[in-house]
């Protein structure tokens, strides 16, 4: 028997007779959140990731602020000129993202258009997201919603981080050690 | 590692006998376990339907094993549609053949990782180096704990039985490009990491990952990490190996919107962790292979009560609480799983004719936290004494015996223990467990003073 037909005949056997389980979903699937922008900024900020709330219009000023001195990659669709440099020499990446997490403070990625590759994102030592106000949902359930699992997805909170050194947190062990959002209403 | 955790010999009361003698070990543990418990019931009294959540979970995985057969069929499809390439292992010598040969295909003769708990139960670096292929771990406290030739403690931070100035030396032993004058300071050691990993992610070919879950539905694969080890692994090598236990599936991607809330909030207490990567097939190019490993799993499966077990998303919540894990200290569980969930997993995957299997069901005190803070619900106290009662009867009461004459034996080790118990005394059960029942059928355990004598004598003599 192949070891495929083994364990799914093991598993039959271990379960067979066994009664089929009802998944209750009584958690919340839209929390309420009354400022879902505030919340977001806020739990970005817990991270110690850098955050500031404009209006659209400001935003390219700010832009301009943060990758000045820096050589940036600017992804394919990221509506910007330039493209300063590759993943060696780079110093950074700027891009947007899919959707955002207010309860989290988490922003996915989920490399299409203006967002890079995986790699873009995580070789350079500074990581600048734009986050449209519209992208930012209140919870988990309705980041899951509006993802397409068929597409590579990156997950982000916060910088690169670890907490094995006797529980130090130090920042940027192997992503990028700072992390920029600018948030556009 | 050079050392192996299934021939480790002796067993938990003797295990843990030796660890309760090393100071540093024991404050190293004490100050983490509490730092996460605090910061984890924070996070977790944030969310109203946290206890919706946990039942929501806990369904969930039960769903799951009901139906693994039928959901794994369909996550092997999945995958294979999405341009991977699915492998069935019965046992740890299947899949480190099935790994090995992998490997070797790709003409590479090292390999990166991403931590992983089941290459770790498998023993898969040992097997690669016999086959000649280096397995080199990327996480901070893996590479801590391989450079020092040493073995993991904790589920999370798996080197937290290291200090720093143990780790800056481990680091200028072993790492040959370290700067001499490289100080004990967390940054700086950090930073001596990524630029000794740095280079290695760069040139890999070839990358060996776990997964925290798997998705039935859509075939794709989650991995939940800090450090971006796991995302440099997954991303950057053109050849990518996942070994996954074939517990860790879930039927569906909304699953996931509840074990990401369940699992980082339980494990480093945080809302978020910083990354999670998901990945569905070949990505980007990449040659992705799935190694679904069975190794004892399906024998628990097929326990009624056992079962419960296969729910676990290692948040390593329940070692967090128990105050044996804090004492005992990681390693005197003899596996890679330590602390509560390991003394029920372990005797079950491994069976329980060592002596250390028949005694880590005896690894506890029955005092029911590691049920309360259990993110899927799992009864380890219940599992535990099913356990008992199936362990060989005589080793299991030498076992027993031993738990009990370990703490009473020696007055050094009494004095922690009142210590201990004070803390716990509203834990502390009336009765004790197993063999030792036959005792407290007829007696009371002696109340347990608020403080302990030596604790009183100390705080008065020195103000
Ligand atoms: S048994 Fe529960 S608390 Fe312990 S590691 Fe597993 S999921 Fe977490």
């Amino acid at each position: 028997m192949s070891a495929r037909e083994e364990i799914l005949a093991r598993i039959g056997k271990a379960v067979a007779g066994a009664a089929d389980v009802e998944i209750p979903r009584d958690y919340r699937t839209a929390p309420q959140v009354e400022d879902v922008v505030g919340l977001f900024a806020e739990r970005v900020d817990d991270y110690r990731a850098i955050v500031h709330v404009l209006p659209a219009a400001e935003v390219p000023a700010r832009i301009d602020e943060a990758v000045a001195g820096r050589r940036m990659i600017v992804p394919d669709g990221f509506d910007r000129d330039g493209g300063w440099g590759d993943l060696d020499t780079a110093d950074g990446v700027i891009t947007s993202c899919a959707v955002a997490i207010a309860e989290t403070g988490t922003i996915v990625l989920d490399h299409g258009p203006g967002q890079g590759t995986r790699a873009q994102t995580l070789v350079p030592d500074y990581h600048l997201c734009v986050v449209r106000a519209d992208q930012i949902v209140a919870g988990v359930p309705e980041a899951i919603a509006r993802l397409d699992p068929a597409r590579p997805l990156t997950w982000i909170s916060g910088p690169s981080a670890t907490s094995d050194i006797e529980l130090n947190r130090v920042e940027g062990v192997h992503g990028p050690r700072t992390l920029e959002v600018i948030i556009s209403t | 590692m050079s050392a192996t955790f299934l021939g480790m010999p002796g067993n938990f009361p003797k295990n843990a006998a030796k660890a309760v003698q090393d100071s540093q070990l024991r404050y190293n543990l004490r100050k983490a376990t509490h730092t996460i418990r605090g910061k984890r019931a924070n996070v977790v009294g944030e969310l109203p339907d946290w206890q919706e959540l946990r039942a929501a979970g806990k369904a969930i995985k039960d769903h799951t094993l009901r139906n693994l057969d039928r959901y794994l069929v369909q996550l092997e499809a999945a995958v294979t549609r999405a341009g991977g390439t699915v492998h069935w292992a019965r046992d740890a010598a299947e899949a480190n053949a099935i790994v090995a040969g992998l490997v070797k295909a790709t003409g590479e003769t090292e390999v990166v990782k991403v931590k992983s708990m089941a290459t770790q139960e498998i023993e898969l670096n040992q097997a690669l180096a016999a086959q000649g292929i280096t397995a080199y771990e990327t996480d901070l406290a893996e590479l801590i704990v391989q450079l020092g030739d040493d073995f993991p403690s904790h589920i999370l931070v798996p080197a937290i039985h290291r200090n720093r100035s143990e780790i800056r030396e481990i680091f200028l032993e072993k790492m040959p490009k370290v700067p001499p004058n490289l100080t004990d300071d967390p940054p700086a050691l950090a930073e001596a990491a990524r630029l000794h990993l740095r280079e290695r992610f760069l040139k890999s070919k070839v990358a060996i990952s776990g997964a925290n879950f798997m998705i039935a539905e859509t075939g794709t694969l989650v991995v939940l990490e800090s450090e971006g080890n796991g995302r440099m692994c997954l991303t950057l090598p053109e050849t990518l190996i996942s070994v996954v236990g074939i517990e860790k599936l879930l039927p569906s991607w909304r699953d996931l919107e509840v074990f990401l809330q369940l699992l980082p909030r339980s494990s480093t207490g945080e809302r978020m962790n910083p990354y999670t990567s998901m990945w569905t097939g070949a990505v980007e190019g990449q040659d992705f292979h799935l190694v679904l490993l069975d190794n004892g799993r399906t024998d628990v499966l097929a326990d009624e009560v056992g079962r419960q077990a296969l729910r676990c998303i290692r948040c390593s919540a329940c070692l967090n609480v128990c105050p044996v894990y804090e004492r005992a200290g990681g390693h005197a569980y003899g596996s890679v799983y330590p602390g509560p969930i390991g003394a029920i997993l372990t005797p079950q995957l491994r069976g329980m004719s060592s002596d250390l299997d028949a005694s880590l069901p005896y690894a506890s005190s029955l005092c029911g936290a590691c049920y309360e803070v259990c993110p899927v619900a799992i009864d380890i106290p219940e599992v535990l004494v099913d356990l008992r009662a199936k362990a060989p009867h005589a080793a299991a009461e030498r076992a027993g015996m031993k738990v009990a004459g370990w703490i009473l034996n020696d007055h050094q080790r009494l004095a922690r223990a009142q210590r201990a118990a004070s803390r716990l005394r509203g834990l502390v059960p009336k009765r004790l467990p197993g063999p030792m029942s036959a005792w407290t059928d007829t007696r009371d355990i002696p109340e347990i003073p608020e403080e302990s004598f030596r604790d009183w004598w100390e705080r008065n003599e020195r103000a």
